[in-house]
């Protein structure tokens, strides 16, 4: 589903999605090797629990398995995500 | 044996390393750093089941082997045996967040696999439990090819099994390790994936307290209201619960000098005595209740897991100003005291990002800053109610305010000059939420309150029993000022001729000097230098308010209070900057920013002030 295919920095709050690209080159080395450490990288399932403070979209805190993530939107935007139909069961 | 068996603890951040580490070794533990490097270095002697004395680390959390800050260097280095004057541990305790287990199989499958005698502390199972987790520790067990035991560091659940299982790993110790298959980090997620569903026997998908927590702490408008009402009541608590316990240890202190007068008879060693020991050290000693609170606000703050929210919600203003909500918590700790703030910094990863956030941490309004302030304030500020709080609370209010705004311009300036560069990144895991222990809470409170005691026991003490000399000698003849006649009078009246276009008297550079070591030496040398100059007969010699009040004007008092906004009167500050810049350009350049705008700002209150007709 190609349509459904985004840039995690767009994935609505609360819905499920997969990272299914990441574009390492556009994250500085250290912050590449964080997330993949926390557990944010190709094939992760997640979603946006939540963004922003004062209306502004950054930053955003996604939930991982059982862990919430904070990351920045510019780190988001680097990251391909589709979304996965059944949006109430969250991560295992 | 030639030395103690050694243990340590290793694990992700946030596995409750330290809630265990604190369990199993009590109050027996000592805090240090690593020898070359300013890691903390957590230790501590914990007694095996069996009696015997083992020695237990507790390493820094990380992520993985490959290290991505200099936390996570000292725990690669210390588990590799690559670490000078750190022998490896004999006994490898892996510490698990049994809510959590996937993402900490990660780093726990790369430990095991370098084949040294390991053990598994499945840790918090009972938060796992509330969540509607449960787990088949065995099947753990089975596929690690290591004892795992499922501990509750909290409620001191497991320990001795604990324990038993690291005397039975201990005796595997002089073995040579066996190293596993090494699998890269893809490998190793898909078998923490593969592990932790064999783990788990049943999940219910229960509604998480947290997550509905966070809804409402991480919430983009309710969130920051709350953070900054939280900010708001912790300065104000500092300020009007310490005062009770504060009246207290002050007639406390009164007493003994009292006792110390009618004891001895009258001279140069009872002066000493009460003038310069107990005057001095004493009003020091009086702002312990100001600098517990504030302590266990942060600690409490902390343990809650709350900080990381802060951070959370910080990060968009400090990205305002180049920096990432990561400096948010060093800062925050600054406010305690800058020592530990600067050594907060090291979980940030960027060089230029951490070295800014070193260099703005002595603008935030640290504890040893509050005798200062408190002491001006109580003197020159009247206690006059503004709506429901006090004009005193909002005048320190506003001090904080001025050392944060401060900060805040000078990082937009450090970062568009001396520390340009690629703006930075803020990745962070958020902790659970946790009710705080009260045996964590306590030990922590009253490790920094013997800190801040043995500083007023020895430099502080030190420091005034010389000026205490200095203002002695030589000894005035009969009617004349002896302050003025003294070693430190001619210093001083030296200095002063500088400081007085901003309002400085003599008294004021007297215990500029002095403070150098410790902004709080200011209080005390005051206290010791109106001591002194008042002479015995005074009844009011003891009264530094009242002494104040009677030798400075408003504008002085007003312009002393914003110097010490800026000025970094701190040896500890300069010394840890020192170590964690490597070098002495960095401390350099902070004491000259720091000590220019402490001048000129407090130059701009006198003389608005004065202009004002304060």
């Amino acid at each position: 589903m190609p349509d459904s295919v985004m840039t995690l920095d767009m994935l609505p709050v609360g819905k499920n999605a997969r990272i299914v690209a990441v574009d390492w080159a556009a994250l500085v080395e250290e912050e590449a090797l964080r997330l993949r450490a926390l557990g944010v990288d190709v094939g992760s399932k997640l979603s946006v629990s939540h963004r922003g403070v004062f209306g502004g979209a950054d930053p955003l805190a996604l939930r991982v398995g059982r862990m919430t993530v904070a990351l920045r939107r510019a780190h988001a935007r680097a990251m391909q995500v589709t979304l996965l139909e059944n949006g109430l069961e969250s991560g295992q | 044996m030639s030395r103690w068996h050694k243990a340590a603890l290793v694990g992700n951040p946030n596995a409750g390393k330290s809630a265990l580490f604190n369990a199993l070794t009590g109050a027996r533990q000592k805090i240090a750093n690593y020898p070359g490097v300013t890691v903390e270095r957590r230790g501590g002697r914990m007694i095996l089941p069996n009696g015997a004395p083992i020695e237990l680390t507790d390493l820094p959390g990380s992520y993985g082997l490959q290290a991505t800050s200099p936390d996570e260097e000292v725990t690669r280095k210390v588990i590799l045996g690559e670490l000078a004057g750190e022998p490896a541990p004999d006994v490898l305790v892996i510490v698990l967040d049994a809510s959590n287990l996937e993402q900490h199989l990660v780093f726990a499958q790369e430990v095991i696999a370098l084949g040294k005698p390991t053990v598994v502390a499945l840790n918090m199972i009972d938060l796992a439990e509330r969540d509607g987790l449960v787990l088949d520790p065995k099947a753990l067990s089975n596929a690690l090819g290591v004892p795992v035991i499922p501990t509750v560091a909290v409620r001191r659940r497991g320990l001795t099994e604990l324990g038993e299982a690291i005397t039975q790993a201990e005796g595997h110790a002089g073995d040579a390790p066996h190293p596993r298959a090494r699998l890269d980090l893809a490998e190793r997620r898909m078998e923490a994936h593969a592990i932790a569903d064999g783990v788990i026997i049943s999940e219910s998908a229960k509604h998480r307290l947290h997550s509905r927590m966070d809804d409402v702490l991480l919430h983009p408008w309710i969130g920051p209201v709350f953070l900054l009402g939280l900010l708001f009541v912790v300065f104000q608590a500092v300020f009007a619960w310490a005062a009770p316990l504060q009246d207290g240890l002050e007639g406390f202190v009164g007493l003994i000098s009292d006792a110390v007068k009618g004891a001895m008879a009258p001279g140069l060693l009872r002066d000493f005595l009460t003038d310069g020991v107990m005057a001095g050290v004493g009003a020091v000693v009086v702002f312990l209740p100001q600098i517990i609170i504030l302590f266990f606000f942060i600690l409490v703050l902390e343990a809650t897991g709350y900080m990381a929210r802060a951070a959370f919600l910080m990060d968009r203003m400090m990205a305002g100003v180049g920096l990432s909500g990561r400096s948010f918590i060093p800062l925050l700790s600054s406010f305690a005291c800058a020592v530990p703030g600067i050594m907060a910094t090291r979980s940030i990863t960027d060089p230029k990002d951490r070295l800014t956030t070193i260099l703005i941490a002595p603008l935030m309004t640290c504890s040893a800053r509050l005798p200062v302030y408190a002491v001006i304030i109580a003197a020159f500020i009247p206690n006059r109610p503004v709506g429901v709080v006090g004009l005193q609370g909002l005048v320190l209010f506003g001090l904080y305010v001025f050392g944060i705004v401060g900060a805040m311009v000078v990082a937009l300036i450090l970062r568009r000059s001396v520390t340009k560069g690629a703006a930075s990144g803020f990745i962070m895991e958020m902790p659970k939420y946790q009710l705080p222990r009260l045996r964590d809470l306590g030990l922590g409170l009253f490790q920094r309150g013997w800190i801040f005691l043995r500083r007023a026991g020895t430099i502080i003490l030190q420091v005034n029993i010389v000026l205490w000399l200095l203002l002695n000698f030589p000894q005035a003849p009969k009617g004349q000022d002896q302050v003025d006649a003294s070693f430190a009078g001619h210093i001083a009246n030296g200095l002063a001729v500088a400081l007085k276009p901003i309002g400085f008297n003599r008294d004021i550079a007297l215990a500029l000097i002095p403070s150098m070591m410790a902004r709080e030496v200011a209080v005390s040398s005051l206290a010791t230098t109106y001591a002194v100059a008042a002479g015995d007969d005074d009844t009011t010699a003891h009264q530094l308010s009242a002494q104040l009040q009677k030798h400075w004007s408003l504008p002085t008092a007003l312009a002393f209070l914003a110097w010490f906004v800026f000025a970094p009167q701190c040896i500890s500050t300069i010394a840890v900057t020192r170590r964690e810049t490597n070098g002495w350009k960095w401390p350099g350049f902070m004491l000259a920013y720091l000590f220019a705008l402490a001048y000129v700002f407090a130059g701009i209150t006198y003389w608005s002030a004065v202009a004002l007709g304060f």
